[in-house]
């Protein structure tokens, strides 16, 4: 069947089974590689994209399950304001190492700002806590959403 | 004692993977249609002026592609982000004596010196080439912002205008690198210069190589170590939509497919049976583990033995005994096993994330029956390593594949196969029995160690007893006994095993700073004081009392709350760490905050090093408290990240860290604090509870209490 759905604001199509998921479609159809496989359990946050705006593990949805909806992927995220306020702070902040999860923790990171544009650090670790890191960069990403929130509040004003 | 291509890693701010192509230096003589200045086989100057950086390290997340960019930006006067860096391709010859295996905190210690050298060699190239244009003396011209500057009469030339002419002389020889006191580059905080490119989610890792008409696999390996492909439902894999290929080897079977997914749903569609060995799948953990302990009653081979033992215990005044046990581990890197290889016309192409490019390209080759020269490996970044892609087998199984199939494919590895089928972390047992004098000063100390050893496993036939990765530090300790002996007895089981981030002095480093903070427990002294009572070494007392000072040692923590210290010396750098846990009624152990402090002589990068020390604090916290890899049945225990359990953001602790300032030749930073953390955080627990935690995972051991 064709799945019908806008990836980072282009309407696209795919022929592919409905209950693949999306990640798959992203990462191996649409060649979108900056959504990351990392567990294809729910379990890591690497996959998380936006889907109408809120964060979703790309590895537990069915492609079907995002027709019609308009998905944003770290590459779409990167290029709006929020997007690339999250990006500086991440730079600012010095965050990535390996860098393999980051895509995801800044989906997450977006996605928590669209909800509460000034967290506290509790409020980033109850929203961060679906994202792994392995290389241990938690504590700059703490320090990087609080730069994202200033930032974006900047923009905003 | 560890282990790339054409599309080009450009640092700095236009940063995209395959953005660019630039001249790759291949030899000492320039080639002579660039005209490129070539120091070495790595480091040179293109034709276009600007600095040319083959890392001659692979890229972990360790921040090396950033630290040697630095040092090389140094001393040919270029700021970092304008030196053009490539991933070279796994060429084991290509760099030595540097070797391109990048693993044991090495990379740093090994190229600082022949790195700075090699700059300064092309740097003096183009000034002694501005000096005969300008008919100047050498010594009135230097090197500032990629052009050379005569002081006298302000003449520029930038480094494009001098290349041409300072390839054609000879390369000079001796050339002074900078002194400290002109770092401009060395030591200042340097923003990672891949960062930009993965924040975007444009950096290319291994798992993301496209080629055109790549197919994707998956792969399902006998859950039970050694086991044969029995039996598999061909027609049902074959009958899911997109399924190209099932391809079945002795102990493996594939499936190639239009698309991961599909791959993914041949593989279960295929339901493989295996022919397992009887024993191996009757053997316990506990077996496992059992045999383990029990080396450590056979004699093994000493590693140290120094001083008379019987003298020393003789006039001791009282003893003491302990024995701990670490468990086996999984490295659970966030990019999963993968690979992408072509096999084609007697050549192979290889596109993977590997810390040991040469090594992986000679594996490849030899799986495959051709020649090295046959096959190319392009390296590429890696979401992770921890050791993990210090072993070779993804490459292998690709290549393995590819032979098989008409197609390029990307082989990528589910996460549960990818725990199932780790090389793990060897469980080891440890086992301490030291005498004290008086003034509780131990006099004489038996150190027997049993376990996996992985330096047996690659030394074959000229391994004599004693693995020098697991008692590596032990012959130069931080405390010095006038009698000691160490012993290494080596055990095998079913299990494979490999390196792991903090190698063998973490299992050194549990196991002897919990010893320490049980004697001075025993003795009733102050840990901190009593290690700086036996501990001589100047840079050792110097980040021991900087933690002292900086993490309320002293003062009253509250009840349920304890600080625990440890301190270690190896890879040429000292780290001591006071962690702070709480353990509530529930007995979940919260770390709240870690204190560290690093002296690891001179620092190149203060925002690498201090990241590298939050990564190890995170990375081993999440072992220590969490990490342990099973075996039931002849086959690994856990899975994905539900049951191989790490920290998240939300049980990270606050980390503050003291750089001490120091001009020794640097020491390695990727190993250090993974070390130094298991034993803080089991003294921290022990501190909170009284509970003295001799077995890890630390979790797990205080609630079997």
């Amino acid at each position: 069947m064709a799945v019908t759905l806008t990836i980072n604001g282009k309407p696209a199509s795919f022929d592919v089974p409905a209950e693949m998921p999306l990640l798959w479609l992203l990462r191996d159809v649409a060649q979108l590689t900056g959504t990351k496989f990392g567990c294809a359990a729910g379990l890591c946050g690497a996959c998380s994209v936006l889907i109408d705006g809120t964060r979703a593990f790309a590895c537990q949805t069915p492609a079907g399950d995002a027709q019609g909806k308009a998905i944003t992927t770290i590459e779409g995220l990167t290029e709006q304001p929020l997007g690339k306020a999250l990006t500086a702070a991440w730079n600012e902040a010095d965050v990535v190492q390996c860098g393999y999860c980051q895509p995801g923790q800044i989906v997450a990171a977006a996605s928590l700002l669209k909800e509460n544009p000034k967290p506290d650090d509790a409020a980033i670790d109850a929203g961060m806590a679906g994202n792994i890191c392995r290389c241990g960069t938690y504590p700059r990403i703490r320090a990087a959403i609080h730069r994202a929130a200033a930032l974006n509040a900047g923009e905003k004003a | 004692m560890m282990r790339a291509n054409r599309r080009q890693f450009i640092a700095g701010s236009s940063l995209a993977a395959g953005a660019l192509a630039v001249p790759v230096l291949t030899g000492h003589a320039a080639t002579p249609a660039a005209k490129a200045l070539a120091a070495n086989t790595w480091l040179g100057v293109g034709a276009d002026g600007r600095v040319t950086l083959a890392l001659p390290k692979t890229e972990m997340g360790q921040g090396i592609l950033t630290a040697v960019t630095m040092i090389a930006a140094e001393e040919l006067a270029v700021a970092p982000a304008d030196v053009v860096v490539t991933l070279p391709d796994g060429d084991a010859a290509r760099f030595a004596p540097i070797m391109q295996d990048t693993g044991g905190s090495t990379s740093i210690r090994e190229l600082w010196q022949p790195l700075r050298e090699a700059g300064a060699t092309a740097r003096l190239a183009l000034v002694q080439a501005a000096a005969v244009r300008w008919k100047v003396p050498v010594a009135e011209c230097r090197a500032v912002n990629g052009a050379v500057v005569h002081a006298g009469s302000g003449k520029v030339l930038p480094y494009a205008a001098l290349v041409a002419a300072a390839a054609a002389a000879p390369l000079p020889k001796d050339a002074p690198v900078l002194p400290a006191s002109e770092y401009k580059v060395i030591g200042r905080q340097q923003r990672r210069l891949d960062g930009d490119a993965k924040v975007h989610g444009k950096a290319e890792f291994g798992i993301d190589v496209i080629v055109p008409g790549m197919k994707f696999a998956s792969i399902v390996q006998s859950p039970v170590f050694g086991g044969t492909l029995a039996g598999v439902n061909e027609a049902a894999a074959k009958a899911v939509p997109g399924v190209r290929a099932v391809v079945k080897v002795a102990d493996a079977l594939y499936v190639v497919a239009d698309n991961t997914w599909a791959a993914r749903q041949g593989i279960a569609a295929a339901a493989p049976n295996w022919t397992v060995d009887p024993a191996k799948k009757a053997t316990s953990h506990a077996r496992i583990v059992g045999a383990v302990a029990d080396g450590l009653n056979k004699p093994g081979f000493a590693a140290v033995d120094s001083g008379d033992l019987a003298k020393a215990r003789a006039g001791a005044k009282r003893s003491f005994t302990a024995e701990y046990h670490q468990p086996f581990l999984a490295h659970a890197t966030m990019e999963p096993a993968n690979c992408v290889a072509q096999v084609k016309d007697g050549k192979a192409e290889i596109w993977t994330g590997t810390q040991v490019p040469g090594a992986a390209r000679d594996a490849a080759a030899k799986a495959l029956g051709f020649a090295p020269e046959k096959v190319t490996l392009h390296n590429r970044l890696m979401g992770g390593g921890f050791g993990r892609r210090l072993e070779t087998d993804m490459v292998e199984r690709a290549v393995q594949l590819a032979a098989q199939v008409p197609w390029p494919v990307k082989l990528t590895w589910s996460r549960e196969e990818d725990i199932a089928h780790d090389w793990f972390r060897p469980a080891y047992a440890d086992r301490f029995d030291v005498a004290l004098d008086g003034a509780g000063k131990p006099v004489a100390w038996e150190h027997k160690i049993a376990g996996s050893s992985i330096m047996a496993r690659l030394m074959g036939d000229k391994f004599a007893g004693v693995d020098d990765d697991v008692v590596d530090g032990l012959s130069a300790p931080l405390y010095e006994v006038p009698a000691r002996k160490v012993t290494f007895q080596q055990v095998e089981s079913l299990v494979p095993t490999s390196w792991w981030r903090g190698v063998g002095p973490l299992r050194t480093a549990f196991a002897v700073e919990s010893l320490v903070d049980e004697l001075a427990h025993e003795l009733g002294r102050d840990a901190i004081e009593y290690r700086l009572a036996l501990i001589s070494d100047p840079r050792a007392r110097h980040v021991l009392q900087t933690v002292q000072a900086l993490s309320d040692w002293n003062s009253k923590q509250p009840a349920g709350t304890g600080l625990g210290v440890a301190v270690v010396h190896n890879w040429d750098t000292y780290m001591a760490a006071v962690a702070q846990v709480t353990v509530g009624a529930d007995k979940q152990i919260v770390v709240k905050k870690v204190t560290v402090a690093v002296d690891c002589g001179q620092a190149v990068n203060p925002s690498g090093i201090r990241a590298q020390i939050d990564s190890g604090v995170l990375f081993g916290g999440s072992a220590a408290l969490f990490g342990e890899v099973t075996f039931d049945g002849g086959a690994a225990a856990q899975s994905n990240y539900h049951d191989y359990r790490v920290l998240r953001m939300n049980e990270a602790p606050r980390i503050e860290t003291t750089l001490i300032t120091s001009t020794e030749k640097p020491g390695g930073m990727g190993e250090p604090p993974c070390a130094v953390i298991f034993p803080a955080l089991a003294n921290a627990v022990f501190a909170a509870t009284g509970k003295r935690l001799r077995s890890l995972p630390l979790q797990k051991a205080l609630e079997s209490i």
